[in-house]
């Protein structure tokens, strides 16, 4: 498993901040994602009712997760391939390692998966002596300045073009040092015409799979770029490298997914390619692989199965709620420290590796809510990062300082007679210090406050001191 | 609730109580006044439960259930009996609203009555139009205003166009709407000094819009998001002014705005 860097999220969030190529870069969320987004559904009339149904057939399929991945696997197999259960990340590793020797795979061609990037597959695998090549543009260019994904539909989305000519430059020294790389369509190109060749050298193609479909024993992947076909068709071994949570009952449910995906990643109606997997190539078949693999990911999810943060494994990644999350926009992905980030990485994160490893990413948030008013299977992201942060106060994870502040507060809140006394003199204190400045520049006890912000005196006397003098008269 | 009905004066107004807040009672009382006069003129008695304190978000937002718990039953206690319970701000209203009923749905002496608290309990503007049905104001405040709306008004209360149309009853107020309305700006109670740096970047973004709307007034109905717009504002410099909407709809403006001199 990659390791998770996610307690250095203060940190690295404070780096994130002042970093000028980085916050140009996010600035296309504000600029094209919401908006794509905002048009896409309401250009749909039913999309609303669509995620109403979305919600209840992802709750219905964790309800029955057993019976449709055994459905799944009947199938697969009754069309010549074969899944794997591995329950952890090296389970998964040792099989995708197995299958590639098996193979005799020299070089594998990758399209985007986040389970590669959550078993940390291509280190694994060149570590073992077989060079894996990303062929998603995005994954391409990170792989090239040795990063890894920032968001998990646009993994380079914190580079900016003028970054990508820089990389591309220094990787591709064969090419006419004076050429033009200005538009994207020609960084595009570039891109393109290096991958190419990779195409046909690979033994095996690793893609990861959006859904699995029970009836039919299908893998799906939905893509843009055209690339994901080319990884799993002409290799002699295609895995599909997944997890347990993608299954979906039939074709038809598959169909209502595909309604909201795209619409709520990128904005489009649908992709530009939904590419449909069944099964190796069969005797009729032009191509295809001849192999065809299924690595199914449980990776402790099944452990939050019928609990209180099951709701979390509704998730189709379109990464809508990192694209409407303020906190995101001004961060970005690497910060969050693992391999999810966003509003569905706060979740996600502190299940996966444990929330003492990742304490600070369920409390990083303003609880504003716009993730959880954009996700299009309705996961109540605010809901399920309370009950971190609870599990966190139970466990005492929640630093002793705020732990005691805490206490105290909410022991005068429970007095009311001892909290209007104290809420008397403090803004007495207060009100007086402030004199007619009506602000402070610097308080103690609240540098958070007062290190980006001036501190707003308090008029006087309370409300409730007033109030009362008041209904005495 | 047979002692509300009987309590209630001889004229048959009904009763609001109001939750003035925490943050109102400590550091803006003229928005509770403002709010006071507001419901008086639309015709309710209002009272003001000396019992109240906070509404227990602090806890219930950083994983402290039982104090939040605690909380939430004493004030529940000290708001039963009357016929609403409205209150200044889009998050305490939407903690009394749509989180008392899940912090308490296990304790089967205390659901039944966090959710008949929750069913009468409003924001102060949502309540004016969409209960009071108030149709005139006694205010003028010549000024362009820009209406920032708080993420709890918008996304948990359903606040977006009362307080709009409240103002449009203003004389002389004119609205410039921020580009990013939806966006949240910082504050997040304790999340704004628990990350500064990122709660920072959020309110600059949110000061910079405020700027590009040519506003000279911000106006919001949740006194957290204004001390953080207006604690930025004055530390950029800025001289546009912040209030609480319920001042200006009460025709109330004669204090300092909000970390202005007096």
């Amino acid at each position: 498993m990659l390791h998770p860097n996610s307690n250095a999220f203060t940190a690295e969030s404070t780096k994130a901040i002042a970093d000028p190529q980085l916050q140009e870069a996010l600035g296309v969320l504000r600029t094209q994602s919401i908006p794509n987004r905002l048009k896409a559904a309401n250009n749909l009339a039913e999309f609303e009712q669509l995620r109403d149904r979305a919600r209840d057939l992802k709750d219905h399929i964790l309800g029955h997760l057993d019976q449709y991945l055994l459905q799944f696997e009947e199938q697969v197999k009754s069309s010549g391939g074969q899944v794997h259960w591995c329950s952890d990340a090296e389970s998964a590793r040792q099989t995708i390692l197995k299958l590639c020797r098996e193979a005799g795979a020299k070089t594998v061609t990758k399209g985007k998966t986040m389970i590669g990037e959550e078993i940390g597959i291509n280190d694994f695998l060149a570590e073992n002596g077989i060079e894996p090549v990303e062929t998603d543009l995005g994954e391409y260019i990170i792989q090239l300045r040795h990063e890894t994904p920032s968001h998990i539909i646009g993994p380079a989305l914190h580079v900016t073009k003028r970054q990508v000519e820089e990389t591309f430059r220094e990787h591709h020294t064969d090419l006419d040092a004076g050429r033009s790389l200005e538009e994207p369509a020609a960084l595009m190109a570039e891109a393109r015409a290096k991958m190419r060749h990779r195409y046909f050298e690979a033994d095996v193609g690793i893609t990861g799979a959006n859904f699995l479909i029970a009836e039919t024993g299908s893998t799906v992947i939905v893509t843009n770029e055209g690339n994901g076909d080319l990884t799993q068709m002409l290799p002699k071994m295609h895995i599909a490298l997944t997890s347990i949570e993608k299954v979906v009952p039939t074709l038809d449910d598959a169909m209502t997914l595909l309604r909201i995906l795209p619409r709520s990643a990128t904005g489009q109606e649908l992709s530009v390619y939904v590419t449909f997997s069944t099964g190796p190539r069969r005797q009729i078949d032009p191509d295809g692989p001849k192999a065809f693999h299924v690595v199914l990911l449980d990776n402790g999810r099944s452990a939050y199965l019928g609990g209180p943060m099951q709701e979390m494994l509704r998730c189709i990644r379109c990464g809508a709620c990192m694209d409407h999350c303020p906190v995101y926009h001004a961060v970005g992905g690497h910060a969050y420290g693992w391999v999810y980030p966003g509003p569905i990485g706060a979740i996600l994160t502190p299940a996966l590796v444990g929330v003492e490893n990742a304490k600070h990413l369920p409390n990083a948030s303003s609880l504003c809510g716009r993730c959880e008013s954009v996700c299009p299977v309705r996961i109540p992201i605010p809901k399920l990062l309370r009950h971190w942060r609870e599990e966190e106060f139970t466990r005492a994870i929640t630093p002793a300082t705020q732990r005691t502040g805490l206490g105290v507060w909410a022991w005068f809140a429970q007095r009311p007679a001892m909290y209007r006394l104290a809420a008397r003199w403090s803004m007495r204190i207060l009100r007086w210090s402030a004199g007619a400045r009506g602000r402070f520049k610097s308080l103690p006890l609240a540098e958070g406050w007062t290190r980006h912000r001036d501190f707003p005196a308090p008029q006087g006397k309370t409300f409730q001191d007033q109030w009362r003098a008041r209904s005495r008269r | 609730m047979p002692s509300a009905v009987q309590a209630k004066p001889p004229g048959g107004q009904k009763r609001v109580a109001l939750f003035v807040t925490c943050l109102v009672d400590l550091f803006r009382p003229s928005v509770g006044f403002a709010a006071v006069k507001l419901l008086e003129q639309a015709g309710f008695t209002v009272e003001v439960p000396e019992a109240q304190t906070c509404c227990g978000q602090p806890a219930y937002n950083s994983g402290d259930r039982a104090d939040a718990q605690a909380i939430a039953r004493n004030t529940i206690a000290a708001f039963e009996g009357y016929d609403y319970i409205v209150a200044p701000s889009g998050s305490c209203g939407g903690m009394l609203r749509c989180h008392y009923p899940e912090l308490l749905a296990e304790d089967p002496q205390w659901a039944p009555r966090a959710s008949a608290l929750a069913a009468r309990c409003y924001e102060l503007t949502q309540f004016l139009v969409d209960i009071a049905q108030l149709d005139a104001l006694d205010a003028t405040f010549p000024s362009r205003v820009a209406y920032h709306d708080s993420c709890s008004s918008l996304r948990e209360m359903n606040v977006k166009a009362q307080p709009r149309a409240l103002l449009g009853k203003v004389k002389g107020v004119q609205i410039s709407e921020l580009a990013e309305t939806e966006a949240c700006c910082g504050f997040g109670g304790t999340f704004c000094v628990k990350f500064p740096d990122i709660s920072n970047s959020m309110v600059e973004r949110k000061t910079a819009d405020i700027a590009a709307s040519g506003a000279d007034t911000v106006l919001a109905g949740d006194l957290g998001c204004l001390m953080n717009i207006a604690g930025k504002l004055k530390r950029e410099g800025s001289n546009v002014k912040v209030r609480h909407v319920a001042e200006v709809l009460a025709g109330m403006t004669d204090d300092a705005a909000i970390g202005d001199a007096e």
